[in-house]
């Protein structure tokens, strides 16, 4: 059990006691962490409880949307972005997300026989900007450049600009619970460019440039998405199957996006 | 740390990193919230934190001090039970039991935010919760039965049969 707790009132406190970061747990709604505690796989020295921090502000500012780290998944869906809103919504079941935190998701490591981090390839199209705090202090950088040193920082907020149009697709999967075991999602922003990300693949979430680049071909980008990531093998699904999927689920997001124009 | 649990104001000695699972069973022998998966996958730990739905497993201690709990307990008695509780010995929607009090905290939350008995509604509201003997289009004709205001002779199932160890009311 942990030593030490703090439950900082406020961001800069926030950022105060998370410091460097140094053996420090984040726990943000719980969802993740706390399984972690109960089956004896994290024995946190010292933890970092965000309920009380006033990381939750959601803010417009015209085009510009910014979303604390603390925010519910499920309060992304009123931000009226239809890719964004599908992909939280796809995320385990209602109770869940309106406890787990879109940092949360952000930050979350691979999961035990299963993918996490739903959110990160609705947030890689959106060509998210994440504001973190760790050792070097505060920063702003792309998603794609925060998640490889993700475990290290407190996110403070992301923020991306409000897409001219957004899509997303998952494979449908049965299963007892609610994993996301492959999706797709797009973007095209104002100035037309077209970005798409894949969530459910080895690692994190991760861009698929080769298929952007073919992306006015729905088909041939399906076909060249396959080479822009290693896909996992794991209880859910195997590296077969999700590379099968995969141009379907890129083909799918590219029309709706179409039909969107 | 303080909850007020079914209305009743309780001070908490466990570490604050305690699930609220374990501080309702182990510590103030609650015992209606359902040690399941654990992990947030089941639905059976549900309880109401300020009259919303949360996964009591997931829920640190600290992270709900000074919050207002309701577990099956705080909805009715066997001699009183709610119209939630009411419903589900009616309409036969526990078999095993273990999932019944996360189903009616979540149906509770449900019908508490204007639910209606539209049943993929339903579907959507208690799409958390996991009953593995499969008897979900009971539990949803009760979840519909208490959304449409009806009102049942609780020592009688649906089906006609008295009401024997179901409610506690033989």
């Amino acid at each position: 059990m942990a030593s030490e707790v703090l439950m900082p009132s406020s961001p800069s406190e926030a950022v105060s006691l998370f410091g460097d970061g140094a053996a420090t747990t984040v726990i943000g709604g719980g969802t993740v962490v706390m399984p972690e505690i109960t089956y004896g796989r994290l024995t946190p020295n010292r933890v970092l409880l965000l309920s009380n921090a006033g990381l939750d502000t959601v803010s417009v500012d015209g085009d510009t949307i910014t979303v604390g780290a603390t925010t519910r998944i499920d309060a992304l869906g009123e931000l009226g972005i239809a890719g964004l809103s599908a992909c939280a919504s796809n995320v385990a079941d209602g109770e869940i997300r309106s406890q787990a935190t879109v940092g949360g998701n952000i930050c979350v490591g691979q999961g035990h026989e299963a993918p996490r981090g739903d959110l990160q390839g609705a947030l890689l199209a959106l060509d998210a900007t994440v504001r973190s705090t760790g050792p070097d202090g505060e920063n702003a950088e792309p998603l794609e450049e925060f998640l490889p040193h993700r475990h290290g920082r407190l996110v403070l907020d992301v923020s991306f600009a409000r897409p001219a149009a957004s899509a997303f697709a998952a494979l449908e999967y049965p299963h007892t619970h609610e994993y996301t075991v492959l999706a797709v999602s797009g973007a095209r922003s104002t100035d037309g460019t077209i970005r798409l990300a894949a969530t459910g693949v080895a690692g994190p979430a991760a861009r698929l440039r080769s298929a952007e680049a073919a992306s006015s071909d729905p088909a041939a980008a399906g076909d060249a998405a396959v080479g822009d990531v290693t896909f996992a093998d794991d209880a859910l699904a195997s590296a077969w199957y999700r590379a099968q999927t995969l141009p379907v689920l890129v083909r799918r997001v590219l029309t709706r996006l179409e039909e969107s124009a | 740390m303080n909850l007020t649990i079914n209305g009743v104001e309780t001070s908490i000695e466990s570490g604050p990193l305690t699930s609220l699972l374990n501080v309702l069973r182990e510590e103030l022998g609650i015992t209606s919230p359902k040690v399941g998966c654990e992990q947030g996958g089941c639905g059976s730990c549900t309880v109401l934190v300020d009259g919303e739905p949360r996964r009591s497993c997931l829920t640190p201690a600290a992270s709900v001090d000074g919050a207002e709990i309701t577990t099956v307990e705080g909805l009715g008695s066997p001699e009183h039970m709610s119209p939630v509780q009411q419903a589900f010995t009616h309409h036969y929607a526990a078999q095993c039991g273990f999932c019944t009090s996360g189903m009616m905290m979540a149906t509770q939350a449900y019908i508490e935010g204007g639910g209606t008995d539209d049943r993929e509604a339903i579907q959507h509201a208690l799409g958390g919760h996991v009953c593995r003997c499969t008897g979900y289009v009971k539990i949803i004709d009760a979840v519909a039965a208490v959304a449409r205001g009806e009102s049942f002779d609780p020592n009688v199932t649906a089906a006609g049969t008295a009401m024997t160890n179901l409610g506690g009311m033989a």
